[in-house]
């Protein structure tokens, strides 16, 4: 087990979860894409989603966020029973989805970004406009709580480096009150150095209360500063760990669904 | 977290003014304007920069302008729309069998006018979005589309003529017309030669009766346009929508709205034009507006509009008019043959798009 006492870890365990998901069961025809998945996020964790390519990981936050329907299962918001109709349902109950190449514009400026689809705005009827004065205040506030010093509001997104991007999404998507933030592969695309950027980015929203689904399958990125570790297999979870319980070769283990990859750590001398 | 960040980055030098500058999308038509002024300055008779020199190539570069700005918003937003040059004509027909065939007045024939524009931008907006096909291959149809119904209709109108005749008497009287159609500020400029400010024919007329109309509405579209894209929310869901149309409606931006809007707006560009000059000719015809589609487009390249949409002005496209007017009408200034005029066109293109490349380039970081 890797040691890392660079993060804070929430005592999520004693609260009651934010968003759950029991037995979502996802069919496409004949295909069966998730066969009984049960997840849930508290308030203040990082609540780690792993699984190789093909496990199932993709269709399963494209139901958390509401925009596939499960074919079968139920969602609980607080506790009570609901069913999204779409992203925008979703969104409004507090679930927010960072994409990992899809969330920025790179020719916008950061502030242009930050607010894209919700400015705020001054003035009534015809003279109603975009409030650039407030949106690069808070932009700039915001990513400064985020350890980033921007050049300037008006700094094109094009110019930040793949990690900075995601902080601004992520800063973004809490900023408008995000309960539950679902990041997908954060940092799959990412250098050792932005990587860190990422994950510590993570470790401050958690710290604000914010539930973190982490997806990913690079599992010392998850154990760096996961509090939960679920690992998707063929559609179903097989299982759920807490912090400290299970050791990074285990989590490849299970992930990889056991032999294979066992043997082949063999003659790799465990570098995987 | 123990580690502060430092409210500076020694990596990162402040930058120069010029720098800034250099930054904007429409630096590069304003350089290239001045670059021109100074080409015709030297080589053109004096007479081009008189009051009516200037007046006489604002009016073309005007008449550009209201579609360059159109299609300047179109292209931001990401789609190309090169169906403007036909629609010159059909809305010409359009507005042409409203006021003369039907003798409905000017309050109803513009309105109506604008808004059967607005509806052919949303069928190509629709069609667009719906197949996902690209707008150039959806608009390029609606190029032969427009322009045939424009010959069938007129023909159909007239009895077998591309031209109908009659609008001059039949709008002559109207109160809108002044709008719409001949000079601003009649009483200004004539005041103005009564005190020998601006030059006078002989008879004590002022050369030059006024500001030609259209070159206020280009104006004010033009200062419209950049208050949209600059100072509104939806400016700001039209750069998103060109920039990344995923990203953006992921972020809840209402791209397919955005993207319509602007079809429609480009049509109605369009149809402001096309009602502007069939009133001033008193006629309209079947090839109005024949290849306008590329040089409003070319004047939004050159205004600094990416083609792959995203980043532009309106502003550049404006600066991009007066180019054009100035090259088109400066040439008879000057002993050049007047046919270089072509060459002139595809040089500064190609200038543009690489100029463009470079400053987008400067703008995302790229290396």
């Amino acid at each position: 087990m890797m040691q890392d006492s660079k993060f804070h870890h929430g005592e999520a365990a004693t609260t009651a979860p934010i968003i759950r998901l029991e037995e979502i069961r996802k069919h496409f025809g004949n295909v069966i894409a998730l066969n009984g998945v049960t997840f849930d996020v508290r308030p203040g964790e990082c609540h780690c989603l792993l699984g190789d390519n093909g496990a199932g990981k993709s269709t399963f936050i494209k139901t958390m966020s509401g925009v596939l329907k499960p074919t079968e299962g139920r969602i609980l918001i607080d506790g009570q029973e609901t069913s999204f109709s779409g992203p925008r349902d979703a969104q409004d109950a507090g679930i927010a989805t960072v994409f990992q190449d899809l969330a920025m514009i790179p020719l916008m400026s950061v502030t242009r970004n930050f607010f894209m689809g919700r400015e705020p705005t001054k003035g009534r009827g015809l003279f109603k406009r975009f409030d650039h004065r407030r949106a690069n205040e808070i932009c700039v506030e915001e990513m400064r709580k985020m350890g980033i010093n921007l050049r300037g509001p008006d700094q094109a997104v094009g110019t930040l480096s793949g990690g900075e991007r995601q902080t601004v999404a992520i800063a973004r998507a809490v900023h408008f009150g995000a309960r539950v933030l679902i990041l997908d592969e954060p940092t799959s695309a990412l250098g050792v150095r932005q990587t860190s950027n990422v994950l510590s980015t993570i470790d401050r929203v958690r710290r604000q209360g914010v539930g973190v689904v982490f997806i990913s399958h690079n599992v010392r990125h998850a154990l760096a500063v996961g509090d939960r570790f679920t690992v998707l297999n063929r559609g179903q979870t097989l299982g759920t760990a807490v912090r400290g319980q299970i050791s990074a070769a285990e989590l490849q283990d299970l992930m990889a669904g056991g032999q294979e990859l066992a043997e082949l750590e063999g003659s790799l001398g465990g570098t995987i | 977290m123990p580690v502060d960040t430092p409210l500076t980055d020694e990596r990162i030098r402040t930058e120069s003014w010029i720098a800034r500058l250099m930054k904007r999308p429409e630096l590069g038509s304003i350089a290239g304007l001045i670059l021109v002024t100074v080409f015709f300055l030297i080589t053109a008779n004096s007479a081009m920069f008189t009051l009516s020199g200037i007046m006489n190539f604002l009016s073309p570069a005007a008449q550009l302008g209201i579609l360059a700005i159109g299609a300047a918003m179109l292209m931001i937003g990401g789609e190309f729309d090169l169906s403007i040059g036909s629609m010159v004509a059909f809305a010409g027909m359009i507005f042409g069998a409203l006021v003369v065939n039907l003798g409905l007045p000017l309050i109803v024939a513009i309105p109506l006018t604008l808004a059967f524009a607005a509806l052919v931008g949303v069928v190509n907006g629709q069609l667009t979005i719906r197949t996902g096909l690209p707008s150039f291959i959806v608009t390029l149809a609606f190029l032969f589309i427009l322009r045939g119904l424009t010959l069938v209709g007129l023909k159909a109108l007239t009895g077998g003529s591309t031209q109908l005749r009659g609008l001059r008497e039949a709008t002559a009287q109207d109160m809108l017309a002044p709008l719409f159609s001949g000079e601003a500020f009649k009483g200004l400029f004539a005041a103005l030669a009564r005190s020998g400010v601006i030059d006078t024919f002989p008879n004590g007329t002022p050369k030059v009766p006024g500001i030609p109309v259209e070159i206020l509405w280009f104006v004010g579209l033009a200062l419209a346009a950049t208050w949209v894209l600059l100072r509104t929310p939806a400016g700001n869901w039209v750069f998103a929508s060109g920039g990344d149309a995923n990203a953006a409606a992921n972020a809840g931006v209402p791209v397919r709205k955005v993207k319509t809007a602007l079809f429609m707006f480009t049509a109605v560009c369009a149809a402001l034009l096309a009602i502007m000059q069939v009133m001033d000719a008193g006629s309209t015809d079947a090839r109005r507006g024949f290849q306008k589609e590329f040089e409003g487009i070319i004047a939004a390249v050159i205004g600094g509009c990416l083609l792959t949409g995203g980043y532009g002005s309106a502003i550049g496209a404006f600066f991009g008019s007066i180019i054009f007017g100035m090259v088109v009408i400066g040439l008879t200034y000057t002993q050049i043959d007047q046919d270089w005029f072509q060459v002139f066109l595809g040089g500064m293109l190609l200038l543009a798009v690489v100029f463009n490349n470079v400053i987008r380039k400067r703008v995302t970081g790229e290396r």
